[in-house]
């Protein structure tokens, strides 16, 4: 089913599309275009508002239309969102989040791929008796509502010293990263060749060389696709965050929402869309740039909604 | 003997004293080398997957059970470990807020899966008659996917603020009588969370259903066309249910993605106006943090796990019998 949902832009070039073929331009046609544009539009409207009202200022907000594009540009907002925004009485912006955000993910991100590739290596071909059991048990955590394993976890922290600390929520973003990695990993490495796996141990290869000089040099198409994940997941995530990160350590998307939160009187709409924007945009630019990289990890991914 | 030296680096003593099997012929039993590693070698093995065993139990069985205990116990911040019964569950089940919150979930729940589900197949449809544009429509469709439910939230809070975005532009416009601000009244707050969902959701379950769909055999079309069957019903009769597999993964998806809400209801609503779009996970929350009441929320997290046990027992034995190679979500 995955193999199926993967293919992406592949596909559309590969294979014809299935749809009867048109003749000429006919109503139908004209109807169907008008769907996909208004489609379109629904999908890019919000966040063409945003833009556009990020880059004015208050006074041209409340005189002005939404849609109409900003007579006098200004990236006034976005400074502001970034440095001097408020929340409660810590008026430092968004900037503080963006540096926590950064020391989360890029341990987490590499904290759990590591584990998940060895992880799904180790069950694809050193499958000893009882591994499935483990592994049909983290497919089935895939499934459990996050609020089960809450408490659990924070308990599990305290007893270690590293609820509300960096590793802390490194340890869970890898714990809730794990499943979908090591299920992808996993599947990936039951599709190389058994073959291959014999030659290497054949020329004297164990475990771990076999991992680190075979398997891992042939999976840079799937860890790219577990990196986007990965990446955008962490990136987005809030609940984790706000619940194990600790204060001094919050992530981009928790300041964003105080400061969109702690607004008094009218809201500051050009500053709260410069925040949202912002606190959007690395995941954005992942997306538009890594285009069907990340459409194969859709299938996987979506399970971490 | 090159098996032999690897078996010394990896395995200890006591595994290999107790292996009888001899290490030199090893050409004759080549074959059986995959079962030889099994049989020889699990310690680099076993060490490799000691996350998975601590995640594997520590989380899913021995956190699980804790949390189930303590939702039959007074547990507030600290664990209390004296059983009380069943009083938790008594009291989640006769406070309104849960009782509203699981109303709401079943609300949100099948209107959004129905709305996503259709929108989404008219949108894999539409997209599967030879569009030109099919890669930039497909990147516009499926962005919102990419960023933070707090920020999809955020956005559709302010498009459907009275004051401030859809209906202030439409009366900007002209259309005075318009009005689309579904968050400001308790009856109708649901549904501006379902648009937000949508919006969120109907471009990752278009690409599955237009994998599905690419995936159906061309000669069914061919025999439809022949039959002078019309495409709209060839799409809704033959192809659709031709694509059972791709149905079941948005179905699964969408399903986890209700169970779990939170991130966009925390920043799009808050739970409100009154508790019109409090959600069983918001509830959870609530009780672990701001009410103090850990094992109240256990007990509502408890709750929330009973479905995906029994929908998980049912669907995962038939799945794991079906295939054994591959594992699909």
């Amino acid at each position: 089913m995955s193999a199926a949902t993967m293919d992406g832009n592949v596909t559309a070039a590969t294979k014809q599309p299935t749809g009867p073929k048109p003749k000429r331009v006919t109503i139908g046609r004209i109807g169907l275009y008008a769907f996909l544009i208004i489609s379109a539009a629904f999908f890019l409207i919000p966040v063409y508002v945003m833009l556009i009202t990020s880059l004015k200022d208050m006074p041209e907000i409340l005189s002005s239309n939404v849609l109409t594009p900003p007579l006098r540009p200004t990236l006034q907002p976005w400074i502001d969102a970034w440095l001097h925004a408020c929340t409660g009485g810590d008026c430092s912006g968004l900037s503080p989040g963006f540096l926590n955000s950064v020391k989360i993910t890029v341990p987490a991100v590499i904290v759990s791929i590591g584990i998940s590739s060895l992880t799904g290596y180790a069950l694809s071909f050193w499958n000893y008796k009882g591994a499935n059991f483990f592994f049909g048990l983290l497919i089935f955590g895939a499934f459990v509502p996050y609020q089960v394993v809450i408490y659990p976890i924070i308990i599990g922290l305290r007893t270690v010293h590293l609820f509300s600390t960096l590793p802390g929520i490194v340890a869970v973003h890898t714990i809730f990263g794990m499943p979908v990695l090591v299920l992808l990993f996993r599947n990936f490495y039951a599709g190389v060749p058994i073959e291959l796996f014999k030659a290497s141990r054949v020329d004297g290869a164990g475990f771990w060389q076999t991992f680190f000089y075979i398997m891992l040099p042939m999976s840079v198409p799937i860890t790219t696709v577990a990196l986007i994940l990965q990446v955008t997941g962490i990136w987005n995530d809030f609940l984790f965050g706000v619940i194990y990160a600790g204060r001094p350590n919050w992530p981009m998307t928790v300041q964003l929402l105080n400061i969109v939160k702690t607004t008094q009187g009218i809201p500051q709409y050009d500053v709260n869309m410069a925040a949202t924007i912002e606190a959007a945009a690395v995941p954005l630019i992942i997306y538009f740039v890594s285009g069907r990289w990340f459409v194969r990890g859709i299938a996987a991914g979506a399970v971490k909604g | 003997m090159v098996h032999g030296a690897i078996a010394e680096r990896h395995g200890t003593p006591d595994q290999r004293s107790g292996q009888t099997a001899p290490t030199g012929n090893y050409a004759a039993q080549g074959d059986n080398l995959a079962e030889r590693t099994r049989k020889k070698l699990p310690i680099a093995a076993i060490i490799a997957t000691i996350p998975l065993m601590i995640e594997s139990v520590g989380v899913y069985i021995f956190g699980i059970g804790l949390s189930v205990y303590f939702s039959f116990t007074n547990t507030v911040v600290f664990p209390d470990y004296k059983l009380v019964g069943f009083k938790q569950y008594e009291r989640l089940w006769s406070t309104d807020v849960w009782i509203t919150a699981v109303k709401n979930i079943w609300i949100f729940g099948i209107l959004s899966i129905i709305a996503n589900l259709v929108f989404g197949y008219l949108l894999a449809v539409f997209m599967d008659q030879r569009i030109k544009q099919e890669d930039l429509l497909r990147t516009i469709f499926l962005y919102p996917f990419a960023m933070s439910l707090i920020v999809t939230g955020l956005v559709w809070q302010w498009v459907l603020d009275p004051n401030y975005g859809l209906t202030a532009t439409m009366h900007e416009l002209g259309w005075t009588s318009f009005y689309f601000s579904p968050l400001n009244d308790a009856n109708t707050a649901l549904y501006g969370l379902v648009v937000a969902g949508v919006w969120q959701g109907a471009g990752v379950t278009m690409a599955i259903l237009l994998a599905g769909l690419r995936g159906v055999d061309a000669e069914i079309w061919k025999a439809a066309r022949v039959d002078g069957i019309p495409a709209w019903r060839t799409y809704l009769f033959i192809a659709l249910p031709m694509m059972r597999g791709a149905v079941a993964t948005v179905l699964v998806l969408q399903c986890i993605g209700v169970l779990r809400i939170y991130d966009i209801i925390v920043s799009m609503t808050g739970a409100g106006p009154g508790n019109a779009t409090m959600m069983p996970a918001v509830y959870v929350l609530q009780y672990l943090s701001d009410r103090q009441n850990a094992a109240q929320g256990m007990a509502a997290a408890t709750t929330m796990l009973l479905p995906v046990v029994l929908v998980l027992i049912a669907v995962g034995l038939f799945r794991l019998f079906r295939r054994r190679k591959v594992v699909t979500l």
